[in-house]
């Protein structure tokens, strides 16, 4: 292991962290809230410990894949660590893995709070907790990447690690252009959805936090009924906005930039995304129709709710625990599918279940043909064996550390649904889940133990599982 | 600029690892999934598995922006088909390396009729090399530019040569010849001197030179001038039927060892008069018998490396031959130097560093006033050829009268298609081409080399 450069990216990280924090505390200055103070102190102290560590020049540059996943993990761990701090500190929110828990949550673009009433929160905070979405959704070492001058397709490792889907590959041949065109489609949407916002009507702290939750498909609403209390165009805006995140950003890639405009539409993991989300809104809006007394009404809200919880965001317009078993049990299937690969949603991604089903498919040909021999195939070209490997290895943990977690929290003697649903939907980034979690509740109630797991789950998620648990490896801590 | 390599194999890879630092956008093409794999892992660059002679794949890499192809896939055709496809979408500038002999009369026809760069034949480079070195055996490295009018010969000092503990100015007095030392390469570091610089043993001198300057030069200071007269060749390759072909033009007799009969008729056919021995080279008794002992300069060029570095030791134990080694792996490069092999040759290397002055050369050329570029003393020195159009204060003044920047050097200034080997009285005109040495990079413009006031 290559310590040297672990500690100069990892100062990069939280000097950026670092810089971010700012933004709550001048909103706290512009409102006259106390808490400005906390940001703004929490801000310099992470700024200095991060310009000390980035000085440190590490011996060699180089660093691998384990470096890499290291970086990411670690990155991720402190970045929540250090964000908890100011909501602590502020007495925001009282206890410190509370604080954590909120700011995890943020981050992974989970969404999933323990506060009992938003609104009683400062500006400052529900800022922070709205804008750690953003930041947390295209990634922030992905930022870093397009700020820092490094060369070497080392720093490959670090974009593989923290970028969600089966396979990660570049749009343009550097990687610091293809971050700054990730970066610049992210903040170009931001702004546009921003714009929409504020023309239907909503105040512009209310758009700008609803932006940013959107972005990052996080779901941190800011006020208790989330989207709900808003204009019908509103939450229509929020809908159509949080399905384009959910897309694989190299559909505007090739949307914006490529040479051959149709391929974009070409991509078979967006047509099945679509696909899955239409039929969704079908199946629930006939089978709730019955509550609504308008049938636009009942497709608006069954339109945003599967929009909000197959990009995994978390948004509520509707109490969906109150709609019929069979939607309830949709939305928690939709829940596990989640969003396409390279957007910022999360979810086991449905690139990943085609992965799935064709490797199943041709695993039961197999029998049929015992000597039959097929490629695999995606858009058209043909899918590496070591991709397949991955995502059904992927699908093995997944099962694995959803299992463990269930175990786990059930010490805190809820009900089934509750204890189901909460992992899903931390696991997943959703945010929230059923019975207890559902949207109308919240996390407050469960056990610290219990929380800790969440925490773990929550940046097991985001990252795809294998960064967080890589660090539990005694081998990856040898020096050589 | 946009590049495209098509062919990640060494070669490939070798200019993955040079162009990749100089903040090119690169694209390669491989039909390999795991070698790209490999190659995206390491280097900032983006791969498109595929055929290279397939348009589809070309289109993928991004043809239709790109600036400039580099074909050095296994295959001549490929690589072939690859540039014409490229020149067909437009792109200006393609090379593509080949190496089939069958293809080496026609490579100028092929070279105009598909539009092409440049194209290298790997072997062919080796021979010409090394057939530079047996010709002047006192050097360890021949380069030549300005069209092959002005020669940078490098040779190592030894402890009893004559310049060993002299001063720049000292030697200028003793050889009286027209021949600048530019660089000098002690340790790992490369140094300009000036007049006050003093050689030490084992350096590594490189002086810029004509070829008929240098054997004047090399006297005074008691080098061997001559051509050797007499060159063994083991294993009989394509490096060697070329190499064979060279030295034959310039007298020297031939002796090729190869342990394939097959081999050695059609050798035999191709060099009539060459001496083939049909032998094991890794027999000590057939290189004994052939006369290792007693041959004038000894060339390894088996197909494995192993061999060709005990090859040489065997040669440098038994004779004071001038021993040229070939090596195909560059990776270990620095474990290889550090043997005493004499000269060593690898064909690979000699494609890369063609192939990267060229991107270089064009690259510089874009937006300044370069004319051409060279990559000199193992890639650490430059040497720049700028042309003088316009009238500036620095023209017609001796040059110990200009204020030049430090670890610059002007090396040749060709007037008239007549290079002139400066001293500190000669002076620049305008029309003059003058090539400047360095170790800085970045050097846009001939004024950039002066000391601003």
């Amino acid at each position: 292991m290559n310590f040297g450069i672990i500690f100069n990216i990892l100062g990069w990280i939280i000097s950026i962290e670092g810089a971010f924090m700012i933004l709550p505390g001048l909103c706290g200055i512009i409102y006259g809230e106390d808490s400005w103070l906390y940001f703004i102190a929490t801000a310099v102290v992470t700024l200095i410990l991060g310009i000390i560590l980035i000085k440190r020049k590490p011996k060699s540059q180089q660093f691998f894949t384990k470096e890499g996943f290291a970086i990411v993990g670690l990155g991720w761990v402190l970045m929540s660590a250090i964000g908890a701090v100011p909501l602590y500190l502020s007495r925001q929110i009282p206890f410190y893995i509370d604080a954590l828990f909120e700011v995890v949550s943020g981050f992974t673009t989970t969404g999933a709070s323990i506060c009992p009433d938003v609104e009683a929160l400062d500006h400052a905070v529900n800022l922070w907790r709205c804008f750690t979405h953003w930041i947390g959704g295209m990634g922030v070492l992905v930022f870093l990447l397009t700020i820092l001058p490094m060369a070497g397709g080392n720093t490959m490792n670090l974009m593989k690690a923290e970028s969600p889907g089966p396979s990660v590959g570049k749009l343009v041949p550097k990687i610091r252009d293809s971050a700054k065109i990730l970066y610049f489609i992210y903040f170009g949407m931001t702004i546009l959805q921003f714009i929409l916002l504020v023309c239907a009507g909503m105040p512009v702290f209310d758009s700008i936090c609803t932006s940013f939750g959107t972005a990052g498909t996080g779901g941190y609403g800011i006020k208790c009924s989330s989207i709900g209390g808003y204009s019908p165009t509103i939450q229509w805006i929020v809908t159509i906005f949080m399905i384009l995140y959910g897309v694989n950003f190299n559909f505007y890639f090739f949307l914006l930039l490529g040479k051959n405009k149709k391929e974009a539409f070409k991509i078979e993991e967006v047509r099945w995304y679509i696909g899955i989300i239409l039929v969704s809104i079908g199946i629930i809006v006939w089978n709730i129709h019955g509550m609504y007394s308008s049938l636009s009404h009942a497709v608006r809200d069954a339109s945003f709710t599967v929009g909000s919880v197959i990009t995994t965001t978390g948004f509520a317009t509707a109490d969906f625990g109150t709609w019929p078993v069979l939607s309830q049990t949709l939305l928690v299937i939709i829940m596990f599918c989640g969003a396409c690969a390279g957007s910022t949603g999360g979810g086991i991604k449905v690139s990943r279940i085609m992965i799935i089903l064709r490797a199943v498919k041709y695993e039961i040909d197999s029998f049929v043909h015992p000597r039959s021999v097929k490629v695999m195939r995606m858009d058209g070209k043909p899918v590496e064996k070591d991709t397949i490997r991955a995502a059904i290895m992927f699908m093995s943990v997944y099962v694995m550390v959803f299992t463990i977690s269930i175990f786990v929290v059930a010490f805190d003697g809820f009900d089934l649904v509750t204890n189901f649903t909460s992992v899903t939907a931390t696991f997943n980034n959703i945010g929230p889940g059923l019975s207890l979690v559902g949207p109308t509740g919240n996390y407050a109630s469960f056990s610290i133990l219990s929380k800790i797991v969440f925490i773990f789950d929550m940046l097991a998620g985001r990252l795809e599982l294998f960064p967080i648990l890589i660090l539990c490896s005694p081998a990856l801590w040898k020096k050589r | 600029m946009k590049i495209i390599i098509v062919g990640c194999g060494k070669v490939g890879r070798t200019l993955i690892d040079q162009l990749s630092h100089e903040s090119h956008d690169i694209t390669v093409i491989d039909h390999d999934t795991s070698q790209i794999n490999e190659i995206t892992s390491t280097y900032d660059v983006m791969g498109v598995v595929g055929n290279g002679a397939s348009y589809k794949v070309l289109d993928d890499a991004g043809i239709r922006n790109a600036d400039l192809l580099i074909a050095v896939t296994e295959s001549d055709e490929i690589n072939l088909l690859s540039c014409l496809f490229a020149r067909k979408a437009g792109i200006k500038n393609t090379i593509a390396r080949v190496r089939n002999p069958q293809y080496e009369e026609e490579v100028n026809y092929i070279k105009d009729e598909l539009g092409l760069s440049l194209i290298i034949n790997p072997e062919h480079a080796a021979a010409s090399e090394i057939a530079r070195i047996l010709r002047f055996p006192s050097a360890t490295k021949i380069e030549t530019f300005d069209k092959g009018r002005v020669e940078l010969i490098t040779f190592t000092v030894e402890s009893g040569s004559k310049i060993n503990g002299m001063n720049l100015i000292d030697i200028a007095n003793l050889t009286k010849a027209k021949v600048l030392i530019c660089a000098v390469m002690r340790g790992d570091e490369v140094l300009i001197p000036n007049g006050r610089f003093v050689i030490e043993e084992n350096d590594k001198v490189s002086i810029i030179t004509t070829s008929q300057d240098a054997k004047g030069f090399f006297k005074k200071i008691g080098y061997d001038t001559h051509q050797v007269k007499n060159a063994m060749i083991a294993g009989g390759g394509k490096i060697a039927y070329y190499l064979a072909k060279e030295l034959d033009s310039s007298g020297i007799d031939v002796k090729i060892l190869d342990w394939d009969e097959e081999r050695c008729e059609t050798l035999s056919e191709l060099l009539p008069k060459a001496t083939i021995i049909n032998g094991d080279v890794s027999n000590q008794d057939v290189l004994i018998e052939e006369g290792i002992d007693r041959t004038d300069s000894f060339v390894a060029l088996t197909g494995i490396d192993e061999t060709n570095v005990f090859l040489t030791l065997f040669a440098k134990q038994r004779s004071s031959a001038k021993v040229i080694t070939k090596i195909n792996r560059i990776n270990f490069n620095d474990v290889v130097t550090s043997f005493n092999l004499g000269s060593v040759i690898s064909p690979k290397e000699i494609t890369a560093d063609t192939i990267v002055s060229y991107v270089r050369a064009k690259q510089n050329v874009i937006g300044s006033n370069v004319e051409t570029l060279y990559n000199i003393v193992q890639g650490k020195v430059e040497a720049l050829e700028f042309k003088i159009t316009a009238n500036s204060e620095v023209l017609n003044k001796p040059l110990m009268e200009l204020d030049i920047k430090k670890n610059i050097l002007i090396g040749c200034i060709n007037r008239n298609g007549k290079p002139i080997i400066p001293n500190g009285q000669s002076q620049i005109l305008k029309g003059d081409k003058v090539i400047v040495v360095t170790t800085e990079t970045g050097l846009n413009n001939f004024s950039d080399i002066f000391v601003k006031q």
